[in-house]
């Protein structure tokens, strides 16, 4: 076909001119920033109003390495990963196999479950400050039924995480479910009937079928998981009114960045912990390619 | 069999009901009074609704031109967007050039990488070029996203290869083949692509609180944000404005339903 022929110079002009508004864009905004973010991170002496870089070197790496904020910051970044990540994509499982199997109503749950996704994540934040106050917040009154002393979520450092948690979750949910039911739309239903003759029971084709068979679509939702939540910060931003938690028990890397970028001008500083994140969640992702080729039946 | 079905019935409706009731909650709040807000046990529904919560919450803050600029950058954004990813993904989809399958991997590549982490170069890139705390720094570096080329290049690409070459042999050029054919031909795709963009600028908030430091030039999310932290504000004003924030994307959603969960159901994948 054409594709194989060589281009010529004037295939090439055309194509350069119908990709180059992207490509421009991509290019300064996407592109150099990368390499540029890399090589940022190597100044220790820079001044920003003159964009002068005075002095290179692995300073900002050490300053990192003993600087305790952002070991916080790394630690409760994955403290956030762990309690997100788990509950979301089996809570989402569980929905979304339960959504499969209805037919009324399953449009309006579908669309309730996914509203969240839709919804600004600082406004609904401001909603759930509200519900998590201490004295007349709506969770404490509903925890009292059940005999639980109202809990100040928002200013006590050991329920903060768990606040932001929860909020994650209830964010994040709809999304997944939605990506779930594509997985199960997937599986073909004759799996089901051959092992329904063969006498196997709902729990029994869910996990020798279901689970199998949508091995890759929890990989993927697992993965597209761990990237977002490495990558929280909106949500803190609002929820705690500016401040990465009370006494930082919620400051995570991002957060970090922001401040030294933002508030402290340390750009070095702040480009070395983008770097950070970005290995973070490059490792991550390869782990869970790795353990993937082993368990995700395709 | 039938007492599955309700038990399912009752485990989904528990789910949905958690789902909606922060909603809820944002509104009812937003018709009580500050006092009855503060009520200890809350109460569910206001005794009275209070209407003027919300001109208050209005004019308690330059809401008008957040809005304003809520508005011009997600729609210019998405508009942007949808046009350099159209020529492009045409380009990827059905142009013969050299190059291609590396430049198409290089910008598959850039998916990877955190925004985040470039938040610090193209600041300085835009304070270099003096638009810090303008509309171009909220609109012009979103004006291209490989994300909306990658998905357009697919639905581009189930075009047939033969289609192209009939209307070459025809007489009509690549511009004329691109927009009679196959934009119209994409519809849907085009405009799923373009309600997760405008949803996804709506809801924007570290750009532009990054990018902006003025009350003009902030968008909806970073404006509401400034106004929660404001002192002696009420929360049924605080929930009034949530409900501001919130409502304009949760109306177009409903409405468009079908092409948000398309879009997403199809891979619609932001790294």
């Amino acid at each position: 076909m054409m594709n194989n022929v060589k281009p010529t110079w004037r295939d090439n002009l055309k194509a350069l001119l119908y990709l180059l508004p992207m490509l421009i864009i991509i290019g300064i905004f996407n592109l150099y920033p990368i390499i540029k973010s890399f090589v940022m991170s190597f100044y220790t002496d820079y001044n920003f109003f003159t964009n002068k870089v005075n002095a290179l070197g692995w300073d900002n790496f050490k300053f990192l390495w003993e600087d305790q904020n952002f070991h916080d910051a790394v630690w409760h970044t994955l403290v956030f990963v762990v309690g997100v990540v788990p509950i979301e994509v089996a809570l989402s499982l569980v929905i979304a196999s339960l959504l499969y199997r209805i037919k009324f109503l399953a449009g309006f749950f579908r669309t309730v479950y996914f509203l969240p996704f839709v919804t600004s994540i600082v406004a609904i934040s401001m909603v759930w400050r509200w519900i998590y106050n201490k004295d007349a917040g709506l969770l404490n009154y509903l925890l009292g039924f059940i005999g639980i002393q109202p809990i100040d979520w928002l200013n006590d450092p050991h329920y903060a995480m768990a606040g932001l948690v929860i909020l994650a979750i209830w964010k994040g949910l709809g999304f997944n479910i939605l990506l779930f039911l594509v997985g199960l739309s997937n599986v073909d239903q004759h799996l089901y009937d051959a092992a329904t003759i063969d006498g196997a029971n709902g729990w029994e084709r869910f996990k020798n079928i279901t689970l199998p068979m949508i091995s890759p679509m929890t990989f993927l939702v697992t993965v597209n998981a761990v990237i977002g939540s490495f990558k929280v910060f909106d949500e803190i931003f609002s929820l705690f009114g500016g401040q990465p938690g009370p006494g930082n028990s919620a400051m995570t890397v991002v957060y970090y960045l922001y401040r030294m970028f933002y508030e402290q001008n340390r750009y070095g500083i702040a480009a070395a912990s983008g770097v950070i994140l970005f290995i973070m969640i490059l490792v991550v992702t390869m782990l869970q390619t790795w353990w993937s080729r082993r368990h995700v039946h395709y | 069999m039938r007492i599955k079905k309700i038990a399912i019935y009752i485990v989904l409706t528990i789910g949905a009901v958690t789902m909606l009731l922060p909603f809820f909650w944002m509104i009812s709040t937003s018709f009580k009074t500050g006092f009855e807000s503060l009520q200890t046990p809350p109460t569910w529904l206001p005794a009275k609704l209070q209407w003027h919560n919300w001109v208050a919450a209005w004019q308690a803050a330059p809401f008008t031109t957040y809005l304003i600029n809520s508005v011009l950058v997600s729609v210019v954004t998405t508009f942007g967007q949808l046009f350099t990813a159209i020529l492009a993904s045409f380009a990827f989809a059905k142009l013969n050039f050299s190059g291609k399958k590396i430049i198409f991997s290089i910008l598959l590549a850039t998916m990877m990488v955190p925004a985040e982490m470039l938040i610090i170069p193209n600041f300085v890139t835009l304070s270099q070029m003096k638009l810090i705390n303008t509309y171009g720094a909220l609109i012009i570096p979103w004006l291209a996203s490989f994300f909306a080329v990658f998905t357009l290049r697919q639905s581009f690409m189930s075009v047939p290869d033969q289609l192209y070459y009939a209307a070459k042999i025809d007489g009509a050029s690549d511009w004329k083949f691109l927009w009679r054919i196959l934009v119209p031909n994409a519809k849907s795709a085009i405009t799923t692509i373009g309600l997760l963009q405008i949803i996804g600028s709506w809801n924007a908030f570290m750009w532009p609180l990054i990018a902006t430091n003025t009350e003009s030039m902030r968008t909806l999310p970073v404006g509401l944000q400034a106004f929660s932290s404001e002192s002696g504000i009420s929360y049924p004003e605080l929930m009034a404005a949530s409900t501001f924030v919130i409502l304009p994307m949760v109306i177009l959603y409903l409405f468009l339903n079908k092409y948000v969960i398309a879009g997403v159901a199809n891979g619609g994948l932001k790294g």
